[in-house]
């Protein structure tokens, strides 16, 4: 037990990858989707571990040596209260998910190949889990290859429902390949100045020797640091599909197959956000990135024509999941306009909208899932009257819903409370007063859903459709009870978060 | 003139980068897409490759015969044998999805592709 507890940081991420080489190689005939199940629920136990650990010691942070090289010689992980947070978020999500992909995913996928999707799947799991935890800026690109590759792939396997998944597949392969490129080349930059990989190192050293010269008459690598620092943050940006780069997002949601779309809304993009704020906050530090560059100008245009123009597109849809893609788009604005606000309270709703969103998202995608599940498609006239005949999914639907709005007592209230907050704090009351019009948007594409769901009259020869089975329904029902319980008793989720954001901003006492 | 000389290593990564970038964006046979991927990947190999180089330096093999001696950076290198692999196994994913799309829709041209999708309904 000793043995398991010193080596959580590591084994949360070997884990998962060596069970999926194993799936890949044993798990035929329905094992792939216990091993699977398995390695996630000890992946989740793990991550709820690390969380509570790092809460209840006094530094706030874990550090643990590959190899016990030390740093900066070796890849260290290190473990923080934001990074904790956002490993429990995966790993919740993808323990959740596994249990829906079941019966959701053997409906969709040829049944030999089913164990390549479910290695596929743990492949995903862990280059998230290993993004979010590693210290070092190159082991971070690897790993975030390691899970858009298989994320592509993932996607490309929708492609018995729908042979668009593939061009969507391709697509997302183009441009996330280039987006990691992109941040692989910032990475190349600041190590020419630094000759560092270790985040915190680079930080150290860019602090102590670098930036002190540029209030003199000689800055020292000015242009070099600024350079690698815009292609991290563009290269980012495609990676979490901000606006205006968030061209291979809707396509990849929509064509993905259920369980995937589940995951990929509700962890890949939180993880890019995540990435994004390490990449602000930990590694360039803000007082470059917003005192020097006014990143958040930027940052702020972007998020703000993201909630509005994501929003809008998301009214126009009819097919439900493109709707829920758009949806997401908007939902990244609030992120980033939550980091890009520079102040606890800004900060804090970033990271509690990161999991409250997730826990939103997954269950809408899962209660669409349904649908498809029942009748291949998920458009808005399939969806009509359909509130008498699958009676928990489509409640589950309006719960995650109320809760994209941000009514309260559902999570969704406290990020954007947060959210407005920190912006009036920062006296940009013009993003206050967008993120309020993005609640109308949100209200009104997913009232027009809703209307259709309990108040349409189902066709005379419309298919009666069964309620999904148990394995489909817990999952869902799980995660929509999580995000209202965050939404009554938000005093873990904010502590969690706001203890995160404080540490960030060096402001914790 | 001098520039360009003097910085002959970033001006061969800038124009690799550069001329994947454009074939990304103009190209719409989907295998030059990737193809043009693959190379923008190159370029930033070939910036990795060239920051390893320290002036004079010999390979990092320690010669204890000569305790003044120089050695280039051998690390940039050790990353982009990771990187390396990291593109071929996204050059291979693309090329299968390129397979499937070709059997799905008998053509590899964006164009092609994205009038059929017109002519279908979702």
């Amino acid at each position: 037990m000793e043995l398991i507890h010193k080596n959580l940081p590591a084994l949360i991420v070997v884990l998962p990858l060596c069970m999926g080489l194993l799936t890949a190689i044993v798990g035929r005939r329905g094992l792939g989707w216990w091993m699977a199940m398995a390695t996630n629920s000890a992946v989740l136990a793990m991550a709820g571990q690390l969380l509570w650990n790092v809460m209840h010691n006094g530094a706030f942070e874990i550090t643990y040596q590959m190899g016990s090289w030390p740093a900066p010689f070796g890849i260290v992980y290190i473990v923080d209260p934001l990074n904790a947070a956002v490993l429990l978020v995966v790993s919740i999500i993808a323990c959740v998910l596994t249990l829906y992909a079941r019966k959701s995913v053997a409906s969709e996928i040829q049944k030999n190949r089913l164990h390549f999707f479910y290695a596929l799947w743990l492949f995903c799991t862990t280059g998230l889990l290993g993004i979010t935890i590693t210290g070092d800026a190159f082991n971070l690109y690897v790993l975030l290859e390691i899970s858009s590759l298989s994320t592509y792939t993932l996607v490309a396997l929708g492609r018995s429902r729908n042979r668009r998944a593939l061009t969507a597949a391709i697509n997302y392969l183009v441009l996330g390949s280039i987006g990691a490129n992109f941040y692989l080349l910032g990475i190349a930059y600041l190590y020419m100045v630094t000759g560092s990989l270790n985040i915190a190192d680079i930080r150290h050293i860019l602090e102590t020797t670098v930036f002190p010269t540029w209030a003199t008459d000689a800055p020292q690598y000015r242009t070099t640091v600024i350079v690698g620092f815009a292609f991290m943050a563009v290269g980012l940006s495609l990676k979490l599909a901000l606006f205006p780069l968030h061209g291979w997002l809707p396509n990849a949601y929509t064509y993905a197959p259920s369980a995937v779309s589940g995951l990929l809304a509700s962890t890949a993009t939180k993880v890019g956000a995540y990435v994004f704020i390490r990449v602000i906050f930990t590694l360039v530090g803000v007082n470059f990135a917003f005192g020097v560059l006014h990143t958040e100008t930027a940052l702020m245009v972007s998020a703000g024509a993201a909630i509005i123009i994501g929003s809008w597109l998301a009214l126009k849809q009819t097919n439900l999941k493109k709707m829920l893609a758009y949806s997401s788009i908007g939902q990244i604005g609030y992120i980033t306009l939550g980091f890009s606000l520079n102040n606890v309270n800004g900060l804090t709703a970033s990271i509690i909208h990161l999991f409250n969103h997730a826990l939103t998202k997954g269950s809408m995608f899962m209660a669409l899932g349904v649908v498809v599940y029942r009748l291949g498609n998920a458009r808005l006239k399939d969806v009509r009257g359909l509130g008498r005949q699958l009676p928990v999914s489509m409640a589950v639907f309006t719960a995650g819903g109320l809760g994209l709005i941000g009514v309260p007592l559902t999570a969704g209230f406290i990020s954007k409370w947060y959210l407005v907050t920190g912006a009036i704090q920062a006296h940009r009351y013009e993003m206050a007063a967008i993120v309020l019009f993005g609640s109308l948007l949100a209200l009104m594409y997913v009232w027009r859903v809703v209307e259709q769901i309990y108040f349409g009259k189902r066709d005379e020869n419309a298919p009666k459709l069964k309620e999904a089975p148990v394995t489909m329904l817990v999952p869902m029902v799980l995660l929509v009870a999580a995000s209202i319980y965050f939404g009554i008793d938000a005093r873990a989720s904010s502590w969690v978060a706001q203890t995160a954001a404080e540490l960030l901003l060096g402001v914790k006492a | 003139m001098q520039i360009v000389l003097d910085y002959y290593n970033y001006w061969i990564c800038i124009i690799l980068m550069m001329v994947g970038f454009y074939g990304v964006i103009a190209k719409t046979n989907l295998i030059k897409k990737a193809l043009s991927m693959s190379l923008f990947q190159t370029g930033v190999l070939v910036f990795y490759i060239s920051i390893g180089k320290v002036d004079g330096g010999t390979g990092p093999v320690l010669d204890e015969a000569n305790p003044e001696a120089i050695y280039s950076n051998p690390l940039p290198h050790a990353l982009m044998l990771t990187a390396i692999v990291v593109g071929v196994a996204t050059l291979s994913v693309a090329m299968a999805i390129i397979v499937n799309i070709r059997e799905q829709y008998g053509t590899i041209d964006e164009r092609d592709i994205s009038d059929i999708e017109h002519e279908t309904e979702e």
